[in-house]
């Protein structure tokens, strides 16, 4: 049940890390619960789906079938966080401001939440299916189902306690600056999963790594402790990164805050000052 | 409308750079997966070189590949084959396993 438990929580964990970010990133919108809810629930039903269907998208491509879809999931997720991030960057203060007068009844409207409930989708997809695929072969192994029930419970819960903690301290953040960190923690995520889609791409030969151990950073913090996984899961943090994955980190953080300083300009400040 | 425009900026780059790929010379290694074991459980492949690595899964499970220092995972399908490249690596001992049978699944490639 131990064994279970853990690859499940590592699972879980990084999953429920995004849904905890974007949790805090959409505070104050009404009904927000039901779009994460969706999100969730769309992510779990993807997720038993690519597992079922894990041989044909090993075939596909000439072998390369999961790579594509790994990091074609990711890029997806990429450009829906730099869309809300740019959207929040025009509206955020505002946002702030009357959630500061009005309490929790603030930001609906053209708020792209069907943005973020893709981002959650993805992420619940990617890391349940592997989850699900793993239980396949668990149970296909003589595992009975009280390991394999006891093992999902301790897992999930565990990967749910972690997020909700990570919640719980976003919150501390003084509202004041509470959506300018959240929108730097969407941004850094968003880098972290441009690079590890490059490392897919590097892994089916269709990227050059540029150098295919740029730094060793495990002896310092390895990806294996539940800091290196948390931060690896949150802010794309890797302890042996190819160089190609450290070009797309930097070129995606900097064209979505490009994007935000660009368009995210409180055009009512500008005339309010005057 | 524009934020759109960035986030197909960002697809658009990523695509870009993915297609001036130039295959360099490889080396070709193979592992099969039995009763949830790798063999061979060490594998020797030159270093300097990019290798191509082909896992054949001959169990009725699906298995993880994964190594942390080769920072690669891929998941091997029942009755499946992978491929997946490595490297160029330096000369050393890079451990690899199978996420889904860890007890068992355990082996490392040396490259020389």
């Amino acid at each position: 049940m131990a064994g279970i438990a853990v690859l499940v929580f590592r699972e879980v964990l990084e999953a429920a890390l995004v849904v905890s970010v974007v949790f805090a990133a959409t505070r104050g919108v009404p009904g927000r619960e039901r779009w994460i809810g969706a999100g969730i629930a769309a992510g779990v039903l993807g997720a038993v789906a690519v597992a079922l269907s894990a041989g044909l998208i090993a075939e596909a491509a000439a072998g390369m079938g999961q790579e594509l879809f790994n990091a074609s999931v990711l890029f997806a997720a990429v450009a829906m966080i730099a869309w809300h991030a740019v959207w929040m960057a025009t509206h955020g203060k505002e946002i702030a401001m009357q959630m500061h007068a009005l309490g929790a009844e603030v930001s609906h409207g053209r708020r792209p939440l069907a943005a973020l409930l893709i981002v959650v989708a993805l992420a619940v997809l990617r890391e349940g299916s592997e989850v699900v695929l793993f239980l396949f072969a668990q149970a296909a192994g003589g595992s009975g189902w009280i390991d394999i029930a006891g093992g999902i419970a301790l897992g999930i819960a565990g990967g749910v306690a972690t997020g909700f903690a990570l919640y719980v301290g976003l919150l501390r953040i003084p509202i004041r600056h509470f959506f300018t960190a959240t929108n730097w923690l969407l941004l850094l995520l968003a880098a972290g999963m441009a690079s590890q889609a490059a490392r897919f791409l590097v892994q089916a030969d269709l990227l050059p790594s540029l150098g295919s151990r740029l730094w060793d950073t495990s002896g310092l913090l390895s990806e294996r402790s539940l800091l290196g996984q948390t931060l690896h899961a949150l802010i794309g943090y890797d302890a042996r990164p190819a160089g190609v994955q450290v070009v797309f980190y930097i070129v995606t953080g900097a064209l979505i805050a490009i994007g935000m300083r660009v368009w995210g300009k409180p055009r009512k400040r500008i005339t309010g000052a005057a | 409308m524009t934020s759109r425009t960035l986030s197909n900026l960002i697809v658009v780059c990523a695509l870009g750079l993915g297609a001036g790929v130039a295959s360099a010379q490889e080396a070709e290694a193979q592992l099969v997966i039995r009763s949830h074991k790798f063999e061979p459980a060490e594998i020797t492949v030159p270093a300097g070189k990019k290798v191509k690595l082909v896992i054949d899964n001959q169990d009725a499970t699906a298995e993880e590949f994964e190594s942390y220092e080769l920072n690669r995972e891929k998941v091997v399908p029942p009755k499946g084959k992978i491929t997946l490249f490595v490297g160029p690596l330096k000369p050393g001992r890079y451990p690899f396993f199978g996420d889904f049978h860890k007890d068992t699944a355990q082996g490392v490639l040396i490259a020389k």
